[in-house]
């Protein structure tokens, strides 16, 4: 290990110690166990520091960020699968014995045969560990595979198609008395008349236009591909209005952190 | 002459009508429904507020037998704001069984639908109108049984639509295998994923294939696999390394298979090893702050992100970005969709992403499939189409045989469940 790396990593303990001291300082009268809150609080904000180093190059606090967020993560829902999934939900309604084994309240009313079907494919896709019998796995993914793609194609059916096309059903002249009419009273505020129009006309030629993008069986060129290159502009624009969105959405999560670092570690009254 | 008449009757009036009362006040009481009757019916009998009216109940339709389906005339007290109805309480008796209550409602409701019943049971109601010092119960309903139905005739025209699609994936699919060359337009992405395994293999560096961190059970990650398929086959050719860091741990079986399959097709077994695809974390910051650091370590010349992402799509394409790798990226989640298109060289949006499997693979399958899918989008141009042609012409002119086919139409493209 080099020297340099020593000695940043011998200034961060002791940065470290000094912070729980004084966290634990200030904490005291206030809470109980004010030590232990103190370590959890000094903790926390080094974890989040380690993880924002990152941003200036990988070094071995966000290794060592890392791999306990890797590692405690992992552990911890390997254990959630076994304990809440299999000890939870499925041994109270197979057997009473496992219940009592496991310290679980045997529920007999929901016994189902169905049950032991889970359990069967869990058993088959560990036939993964022998090696002349391991091909005996594939039986439970098929079985995982066909039945998302066949519940799948009903759902997406339903709700990506059918009901996208439905909404689509909209008039392209909205409470319509004439052309003379239209001019003579053409105030927004008052009838929004113009506005609907306008959303039904972005409606109706946005997806005829998506549609054709995404259509694969023919060339776009000519019309077809003008169609296309709208539609791709519609997609384009939708995706800027959702990026400012969506990273709006994130710099509240930042705030969130920089209000905890500064407000629960520092002190500060924000 | 009359006023003063009826006031002299007045007295014998309050006491016939106070004797009457005491006399059959028992026979009033009996009318009211039992149970329960305990609390309901003195009160009905101190009635400051109308009884809800003709409750009926029926049988749901098109179900497994586990619902029923009740409606009622609300309270005439039952007002928007100046009524004394404050709610309303559901009474259930089961096969002749002691009434209890199954719910409670808010003023104005007139409608409820009982769910997890049991066939083979009477079911009997009643519904109390409630206000601030009185409730005032319904007549009870006859007894009900619920009854299953073996077909769901609510979706009819879904399965019609199922139908039809099937049908032309069907037919392109036995076109295809009968040697008919289908033709498929060129997807920019996929047009790239050659030339990037290739240049991973002259720069020696490694190819990243992240597929998004849905489990199985997620059509985008099947995608994803059906496409590592291809990949990796192209990566055994070329003898370049594969490396795939997965979240769950069926990705990861199904991921070795597909590789593995990929190799042996290839011609080179021996060259596959499992350390290729690796289990992380279930954990969706976890896997991320991991990849990163895969990405930064390792710095692999080709990074694929395909399949289903979520806030970590945006960290994982700037990442694989500072590290100069050709990223092809691709899922079907429109809010995660701006971040690729913003972060990667190439990116298959939305449908392209089902489609590149079968224009990598040309496999006649594939590419039926892909074909009798344009043919649900052409059906569906046509029809959106006519409904705005005809929902315009019913706004200028209300014809009824033009109103009729745009409610047809609606009502084929309205799903009830």
């Amino acid at each position: 290990m080099k020297k340099t790396t020593l000695i940043i990593m011998a200034g961060v303990t002791v940065l470290f110690l000094l912070s729980w001291i004084i966290k634990a300082l200030a904490l005291e009268g206030m809470q109980e166990d004010y030590i232990k809150k103190a370590f959890l609080v000094t903790f926390s904000a080094f974890l989040t520091l380690s993880i924002l180093s990152f941003l200036y190059r990988d070094n071995p606090f966000y290794k060592f960020a890392e791999h306990l967020f890797v590692g405690v993560s992992a552990a911890f829902w390997m254990s959630m699968g076994f304990w809440s999934t299999i000890v939870g939900n499925l041994i109270p309604r197979l057997s009473q014995n496992l219940s009592v084994f496991f310290k679980v309240h045997y529920i007999p009313g929901d016994f189902n045969f169905r049950f032991y079907i889970p359990v069967i494919l869990g058993l088959l896709l560990l036939m993964r560990l022998s090696r002349n019998y391991g091909w005996i796995s594939r039986w439970s993914l098929a079985f995982i595979v066909g039945t998302t793609a066949g519940l799948n194609f009903i759902r997406y059916l339903r709700s990506d198609f059918i009901k996208q096309i439905s909404a689509t059903f909209v008039p392209l002249l909205v409470d319509w008395q004439g052309t003379g009419h239209f001019f003579s009273n053409l105030d927004l505020s008052a009838s929004g008349q113009l506005v609907m129009m306008l959303a039904n006309w972005t409606i109706f030629l946005g997806v005829m236009s998506g549609i054709i993008y995404f259509f694969f069986s023919k060339e776009h060129t000519g019309m077809f591909g003008r169609a296309s290159r709208f539609g791709i502009w519609v997609l384009m624009i939708t995706f800027g209005a959702s990026f400012g969105y969506t990273v709006m959405g994130r710099i509240s999560l930042l705030v969130g952190r920089i209000t905890f670092l500064f407000r629960d570690w520092l002190g500060f009254n924000i | 002459m009359k006023t003063i008449g009826l006031f002299r009757f007045l007295p014998a009036l309050t006491s016939f009508s106070i004797a009457f009362f005491i006399i059959f006040s028992p026979a009033l009481k009996a009318q009211a429904p039992d149970d329960s009757l305990s609390t309901t019916s003195p009160d009905a009998l101190a009635v400051s507020i109308a009884p809800p009216t003709s409750l009926v109940v029926f049988d749901y339709k098109y179900d497994d037998g586990e619902a029923l389906e009740l409606t009622w005339v609300p309270s005439v007290d039952d007002l928007p704001v100046v009524g004394k109805v404050t709610g309303y309480e559901l009474y259930r008796s089961d096969n002749g069984g002691e009434f209890y209550k199954i719910t409670e409602l808010i003023p104005g409701s007139n409608n409820f639908r009982d769910e997890d019943l049991s066939t083979g049971v009477n079911y009997v109601y009643y519904i109390v109108a409630l206000s601030a010092d009185a409730r005032a119960a319904s007549v009870k309903t006859e007894a009900i049984q619920t009854h299953r139905e073996w077909l769901n005739f609510n979706l009819k025209y879904l399965f019609l639509i199922a139908l039809i699609i099937s049908a032309s994936v069907i037919y392109f699919i036995e076109t295809a295998r009968r040697g008919k060359k289908l033709f498929v337009r060129k997807i920019a992405g996929l047009e790239a994923v050659d030339d990037a395994i290739g240049q991973a293999t002259e720069m020696g560096r490694s190819i990243l294939f992240i597929p998004g961190i849905n489990d199985m059970d997620e059509v985008q990650t099947l995608a994803a696999i059906t496409i590592l398929g291809r990949v990796s086959r192209v990566v055994a050719d070329y003898d370049t390394k594969i490396h795939m860091p997965v979240s769950r741990s069926l990705v990861m079986t199904a991921a070795r298979e597909t590789i593995k399959a990929s190799y042996m097709a290839a011609g080179r077994p021996d060259a596959y090893s499992d350390d290729m695809v690796h289990y992380v974390t279930d954990e969706q910051f976890g896997y991320v702050a991991a990849v990163d650091a895969i990405m930064v370590r390792e710095k692999p010349a080709t990074i694929f992100l395909l399949g289903s992402f979520f806030a970590e799509s945006l960290i994982l394409a700037e990442t694989g970005n500072s590290v100069g790798a050709i990223q092809i990226a691709g899922t079907a989640r429109p809010a995660q969709l701006p971040f690729f298109i913003a972060a990667c060289d190439f990116t298959l949006i939305g449908e392209e992403l089902f489609a590149a499997s079968a224009y990598l693979s040309g496999e006649p399958k594939q590419l039926g499939s892909l074909k009798g899918q344009d043919v649900g989008k052409a059906l569906a141009m046509l029809v959106i189409l006519i409904a705005v042609i005809l929902a315009t012409i019913s706004e200028i002119r209300p014809l009824e045989t033009v109103r009729y086919v745009l409610d047809f139409l609606i009502q084929v493209f309205t799903i009830k469940t």
